[in-house]
C-alpha cells in the first residue's frame, strides 16, 4: 500500500500538507474546505496522485488541527471541533491543556487511521456493488445523496435543501451538455460553460467568511497557557478505549453516508460517549471521555467520506468534495473503473491517508504549542493576504476575470446564506452533483421511454428511494423529538 | 445572546414585510420565478434529439421546488422565527465596499492595483495602522503572490497600469 509513497516528492508533498493542513485547521473560520479549495489551483502543477495526497493530507491533518484551538481558546478551528470545546475548554481551564490535547491527539489518530482501515476494505467492495449500477441507480443515489443534505449539522432540513437544490440550478447555466443548447446564459459567452466549481467554493467559504469576520473584530480570545502535550495516562486509557473504538466506528460509519461529514459524526460521537460513560455528570465539566468521543469520531469521518468519494463520485463531505473535483480536473474519474484500471493510484492514496495520520500525531504532539501561537496573527493582517491568494488562484484556472466576479458575488451571497441559517455546503454538493443528476435522470427517462414509473421496478434503484425518503423524514422525526 | 433575543422581539412588533423571514423569502421567490420565465425562452429540441426531456424541464422542476420549499420555510417562520445575529457593523459594509471598489479597479486600471488597494483598505478598516504592516498586505506580499503565480505556474495576468511595467 505504501509502494508507490516511496518517492522522495511524495514524501515532501504529504510532509508540506500535513503542516499546512495542521495550519489552515488551528485557525478560525478556514479549515480542510477552504484551504483545499485554495490549493487547488496550485496542484495543477503537480501529477494526479501528488495533487490527491497533498489534499488527503490537509484534509486529515486539517480535521485534526482544529481541535488545538478548541481547547486552547475555546472556539473550533474547524466545525467539526464544535463538539471537542465543550469538554476540552474546561479541562485547560483546570491547568490541564497538555492531557486535554495529548487525549485530543491521540483519538484523533486512532480514528483516523481506523477509518483509513474501512476505506480500504470497503471501498473495493462498494467499487464491486456499483458495477451493477446503472444510469437509473445512479440518478437514484445521487438523490439520496441530496436528501441526505437535509441533516447536514443542526441547521433548518427544509433550507439546506433549498441551498442543495441551488447548487444544482448553478451547474445547469452554461450549455446543455447533451443538446448543447444555452441555460441561463442571458448572451454572456463566458457564462456558456458554465460556472467552475472553484469560484463557488472559494466565494461561499473563503470570501464570505472574510465578511464574517468583518463583523467580529471585536471578539476577545481567551487563550489558555499551554506547556507541553501529555500522552495520556494508563488511567485515561482504561476510561476511554471504549469510547474510541465505538466513535471511530461512528465516525466511519457517518463519514460513508453521502454529504454527511466530520461534524455530524463528532457530535454524535459526543452524544454516545455521554450515553455510555460511567460519569455522564462530568461532561461539560472537562471530561476527557468527551475529547475522546468527539474526536475520535471526527478524524474518523475522513476515511469513511472518502468511500463514496472514490468507489461512486459521490461526495461523503465538503471537504471531500474540493477533493472529487481535484480528482476531475486531474482527468481521474472516480468510480468502480478507477479501481480496475489504477490500483497504484488508489493504493498511493489510502498510504498518503495513513501516513498523514501518523504525521499529524508527531507534529500534533510536539509542536501543538507552536501551532498554537499561529492564533496569535491577527485578522487585519491574515485576511488581506487570503483574499490576494483567493482571487489570484480563482484567476489562474481559466486566466479569466470573470471568474473573479463570480467569487465576489458567491462570497456576498454566501455571508448572507449563513446570517440567514442556510448552511451553504449543500450549494457545494449541489452544484458537483447536479451533472450527474440530470445527466442519469435523462438517459434513464431514454431507457425507460419516457416511463417515470419504471424507476420502481428496478430493486437497488427502489432501495436508494426508500432510503431518501427515509433521509427527508429523519430530520423531522428529530425536531419533534427533541420539542417534545 | 441578548443581541438575538432583542432582534427576536424587535422582528415580532414589525409588519411582516419588513421582517426578515418574509425579506428572504420574498427576495429566493422572486429571483425563481424571474428564471422560471426566462426557462421559457430556451431553445427547444426537435423529438429526434430529444434525449428524455427538453433541456428547459430540469432547470424548471428545480425552481418549483426551490418556490415550494420557500414558501414552507415562511410559512413555518410564521410560527417559529427565525434567529439571525446582531446589526452589521459598519466594517462589514466596508469590507463590502472594498469588494466594489476591486471590481471597479481591477476593471479599468489593474488587476494588482485593485488587490493592493483592497487590502490596505481592509486591513485599515479593521484597526491596524501600523505603517509596516500595512505596507507588508498591500504591496510586499501582493508582489510576492504575483512572482509565485507569475513564475512557478507560468500565470499570465491581465494588463494594466502596474503589471504592463512588468511585461513590457
Amino acid at each position: 500500500m505504501l509502494t508507490p509513497l516511496f518517492s522522495s516528492k511524495l514524501l515532501i508533498v504529504l510532509l508540506f500538507g500535513t503542516l499546512f493542513g495542521l495550519i489552515l485547521g488551528v485557525l478560525p473560520g478556514l479549515g480542510p474546505t477552504t484551504g483545499g479549495a485554495l490549493i487547488l489551483p496550485f496542484t495543477m502543477t503537480l501529477d494526479p496522485l501528488s495533487a490527491i495526497v497533498l489534499l488527503t493530507s490537509i484534509y486529515c491533518a486539517g480535521t485534526y488541527g482544529g481541535a488545538i484551538t478548541a481547547v486552547l481558546i475555546n472556539t473550533p478551528g474547524t466545525p467539526a471541533a464544535a463538539a471537542t470545546c465543550l469538554d476540552g475548554y474546561p479541562l485547560a481551564q483546570k491547568g490541564e491543556a497538555g492531557r486535554a490535547l495529548g487525549m485530543a491527539t491521540v483519538s484523533s489518530t486512532v480514528g483516523g487511521i481506523f477509518s483509513v482501515i474501512i476505506l480500504v476494505f470497503f471501498a473495493p467492495l462498494l467499487a464491486k456493488l456499483a458495477y451493477e449500477f446503472g444510469q437509473p441507480e445512479y440518478f437514484a443515489l445521487a438523490i439520496f445523496g441530496l436528501t441526505m443534505l437535509s441533516s447536514i449539522g443542526e441547521g433548518s432540513p427544509i433550507k439546506n435543501l433549498i441551498a442543495g437544490a441551488f447548487g444544482i440550478l448553478i451547474s445547469t447555466i452554461g450549455k446543455d451538455f447533451m443538446t448543447s443548447i444555452d441555460r441561463f446564459t442571458y448572451g454572456i459567452n463566458e457564462l456558456s460553460v458554465g460556472i467552475g466549481f472553484i469560484p463557488v467554493v472559494v466565494g461561499l467559504f473563503a470570501i464570505s467568511e472574510m465578511l464574517t469576520q468583518s463583523t467580529l473584530l471585536d471578539q476577545v480570545f481567551k487563550r489558555v497557557a499551554l506547556k507541553a502535550v501529555k500522552l495520556p495516562t494508563k488511567d485515561d486509557y482504561k476510561k476511554t478505549w471504549k469510547t474510541i473504538l465505538r466513535s471511530s466506528g461512528i465516525g466511519s460509519f457517518i463519514g460513508v453516508l453521502p454529504a454527511e461529514g466530520g461534524t455530524v459524526a463528532s457530535l454524535i460521537g459526543y452524544s454516545e460517549a455521554k450515553r455510555f460513560s460511567k460519569n455522564p455528570e462530568e461532561f461539560g465539566k472537562g471530561s476527557i471521555e468527551g475529547i475522546a468521543g468527539a474526536e475520535a469520531a471526527n478524524n474518523a469521518a475522513t476515511g469513511g467520506a472518502m468511500v463514496p468519494t472514490l468507489a461512486l463520485g459521490i461526495p461523503g463531505s465538503a471537504t471531500t468534495a474540493v477533493i472529487l473535483t481535484g480528482l476531475i480536473i486531474h482527468g481521474v474519474r472516480p468510480g468502480p473503473d478507477l479501481f480496475r484500471e489504477q490500483p497504484d493510484f488508489l493504493y498511493g492514496i489510502f498510504g498518503a491517508m495513513l501516513i498523514a495520520n501518523v504525521l499529524f500525531f508527531i507534529f500534533g504532539f510536539f509542536g501543538a504549542k507552536i501551532f498554537a501561537r499561529i492564533t496569535l496573527v491577527p485578522n487585519k493582517i491574515l485576511w488581506p493576504m487570503i483574499f490576494a491568494v483567493s482571487v489570484c488562484g480563482t484567476y489562474s484556472l481559466s486566466q479569466s476575470i470573470i471568474d473573479v466576479w463570480i467569487m465576489l458575488f458567491f462570497g456576498v451571497l454566501g455571508f448572507f446564506m449563513r446570517r440567514f441559517g442556510f448552511s451553504v455546503v449543500p450549494v457545494i454538493i449541489g452544484l458537483i452533483l447536479g451533472e450527474l443528476v440530470e445527466g442519469t435522470l435523462r438517459q434513464s427517462l431514454v431507457i425507460f421511454d419516457g416511463n417515470w414509473l419504471m424507476f420502481l421496478t428496478r430493486p437497488i434503484a427502489l432501495t436508494f428511494f426508500i432510503l431518501s425518503l427515509i433521509a427527508l423524514a429523519f430530520p423531522l422525526l428529530r425536531s419533534k423529538k427533541q420539542k417534545k | 445572546m441578548n443581541n438575538v433575543r432583542n432582534k427576536k422581539r424587535a422582528n415580532k412588533s414589525l409588519p411582516f414585510f419588513f421582517k426578515d423571514e418574509f425579506i428572504v423569502s420574498f427576495i429566493i421567490v422572486f429571483i425563481s420565478i424571474i428564471l422560471l420565465i426566462s426557462t421559457f425562452s430556451f431553445d427547444i429540441v426537435p423529438p429526434i434529439l430529444n434525449r428524455g426531456i427538453q433541456p428547459a424541464t430540469f432547470p424548471k422542476a428545480l425552481l418549483i421546488l426551490i418556490i415550494s420549499l420557500t414558501l414552507i420555510i415562511y410559512y413555518l417562520s410564521i410560527k417559529s422565527p427565525w434567529k439571525i445575529g446582531k446589526k452589521l457593523p459598519k466594517t462589514f459594509f466596508l469590507t463590502l465596499l472594498s469588494f466594489l471598489i476591486f471590481v471597479i479597479i481591477s476593471k479599468t486600471l489593474d488587476f494588482f492595483l485593485a488587490i493592493s488597494v483592497l487590502s490596505i483598505f481592509v486591513s485599515y478598516n479593521w484597526g491596524e495602522r501600523r505603517i509596516f504592516y500595512l505596507l507588508l498586505v498591500s504591496i510586499i506580499f501582493p508582489i510576492l503572490v504575483f512572482i509565485f503565480f507569475e513564475t512557478i505556474l507560468g500565470l499570465r495576468f491581465p494588463p494594466g497600469i502596474i503589471t504592463n511595467l512588468y511585461y513590457y
